[in-house]
């Protein structure tokens, strides 16, 4: 992954960083330059809360390239305060997962760009 | 706006098409839809391919296309929607000829997808989705729809044997299509032990990847009454609708409410709903998709999608056949290519062309494509006429 691309979204990646609409509250992950709501142009930055539920999940047994050594691995679609974002569920037992589980997000290692590029970090959730 | 019907189609054998190119795989069946309509120009060209830039390092298919189909100089317009591209190739051409702006239009689709690796396919594919916040996690396209999957079962109940009949099912129509990349049988067992890919989706769930093409020819209804060599069928309705483009983003994961959108937009425009409908083609990308497309178009009740299918209700013999043709699962899904395709057999069932696979007299079929996870859906409903 080209350097710039990673690094221009490190306030959503290693610290979510959301953006709430000063009108009317909406929170986007990530922040946008319009809210979709009720078009207001301006937005102060929230942190997402670090707990959150787990709304549907699966398990990748065939990976995209960069992830063949982590395969299989489970992602999901967790609920963060007011905002549903898709992550990787990690240390967790496959078979124990469920729609409705409590998980907690963690700062982890999510690629690597080839063998002589950055380390990309960002966020995955464990179970809480 | 002027009535629109479609005169003339073309589809060549999909599959891993490894002797010919892309040039090539588009050619072949648009002389075919040429030769059908029986005319002898067109005015206009609309392609639909989603990523012949990943695929095979070509773009500008609007001038290569034209060339290679004789066509040079007529304007041609390539269009990209992920996996709807060619909806949207046939809903401009449908809105060219229906606005006065051209008499005679082609509308194809064409991928060419296995002269990269299934890692390179794979990758190209994810572009349909968000880059840097599903795709950067490692989730891949099997991985949404698995998400869908998980979320329906989860909230309807929805069993693994009721996912399992929709590829029986396309795969029993698929064996009458001579165009399919695999026209073959699959029962139940076999696709229940079949190899994981994305839990609880397993690989005979999922669409494969193909090599392909089609057109349509489109003109003014009156003047295909005039002109048709092999019969015609009137567009009644086009719509389009968007969504957003992460899946995590919607409201309710087990819906597809871009393909509810549009599907309201053409039965509104067409004055007609869902029980009209005589058959559909729609895009069944996975078998999941096709679940919550039939609920989305208001075929079944929300949460229904699966018992239908597993009563049987979707095939051909069924109270609301769907996917005649095998669908995306059997066919093949040339991603570019599938929204033309779909047209193609609504086109050849109307007109009572379909071969072994033709419908007791149908009236009136619909066409649903969606790119993405859902987030471009495009609906359109013919008529025989």
């Amino acid at each position: 992954m080209f350097a710039a691309r990673h690094w221009r979204e490190i306030p959503r990646r290693y610290r979510m960083e959301a953006g709430k609409c000063t009108t009317c509250g909406k929170v986007f992950f990530p922040s946008r330059l319009i809210c979709d709501a009720c078009k207001n142009k301006e937005f102060e930055t929230v942190t997402l809360p670090d707990e959150g539920e787990i709304l549907t999940y699966t398990v990748i047994r065939t990976p995209p390239s960069g992830f063949e050594d982590e395969a299989p691995y489970a992602v999901g679609i967790v609920k963060l305060g007011d905002v549903q974002l898709l992550t990787q569920i990690v240390d967790c037992e496959f078979d124990k997962l469920a729609v409705g589980g409590k998980v907690r997000v963690e700062f982890r290692r999510i690629q690597e760009s080839g063998k002589s590029g950055i380390l990309c970090y960002g966020y995955k959730c464990v179970p809480a | 706006m002027r009535d629109v019907a479609v005169i003339g189609v073309g589809i060549n054998k999909w599959g891993e098409l490894w002797d010919k190119s892309l040039r090539d795989v588009f050619v072949e069946p648009a002389l075919k839809a040429i030769d059908d309509a029986g005319v002898d120009h067109i005015d206009a060209m609309y392609v639909g391919c989603m990523s012949s830039g990943l695929f095979v390092a070509q773009e500008h298919l609007s001038s290569l296309l034209t060339d290679y189909l004789g066509m040079g100089p007529i304007p041609c317009c390539r269009v990209e929607s992920a996996c709807a591209s060619g909806g949207l190739a046939f809903r401009q051409a449908y809105i060219d000829v229906a606005s006065g702006a051209n008499d005679i239009v082609l509308a194809g689709g064409v991928e060419k997808m296995t002269d990269v690796d299934g890692g390179g396919a794979t990758y190209a594919l994810a572009t349909a989705a968000d880059q840097e916040y599903e795709a950067f996690n490692g989730v891949t396209f099997p991985g949404l729809y698995a998400l869908m999957a998980t979320a329906h079962m989860h909230k309807y109940g929805t069993t693994r044997e009721q996912l399992a009949h929709v590829a029986v099912k396309n795969h029993a129509n698929g064996v009458l299509n001579p165009e399919a990349q695999f026209p073959m049988e699959v029962t139940v067992e076999q696709v229940l032990n079949s190899v994981l890919v994305a839990d609880p989706l397993r690989l005979l769930d999922c669409s494969p990847i193909t090599d392909g093409a089609a057109a349509v020819i489109l003109c003014p209804l009156d003047m295909a009454k005039k002109i048709a060599k092999n019969g015609a069928a009137k567009i009644v309705a086009s719509g389009h609708s968007t969504d957003t483009i992460a899946f995590h983003s919607r409201k309710d994961l087990t819906e597809i409410a871009s393909t509810q959108r549009a599907a309201e937009k053409a039965y509104k425009m067409a004055g007609v709903g869902p029980n009209d409908i005589d058959f559909a083609e729609v895009h069944d990308c996975f078998t999941i998709a096709e679940i919550c497309v039939t609920e989305a178009l208001g075929f079944f009740e929300k949460g229904h999608g699966g018992k239908a299918a597993e009563a049987g209700e979707t095939a051909r013999d069924g109270k609301m056949p769907i996917n005649p043709s095998g669908g995306l699962k059997s066919k093949g899904h040339p991603v570019g290519a599938t929204g033309i395709a779909q047209i193609h057999e609504v086109v050849q069932q109307l007109r009572g062309n379909a071969g072994k696979r033709q419908l007791k007299n149908p009236k009136r079929g619909l066409a649903q494509n969606m790119g993405g996870s859902g987030g471009s859906s495009l609906v359109h409903i013919l008529e025989a006429i």
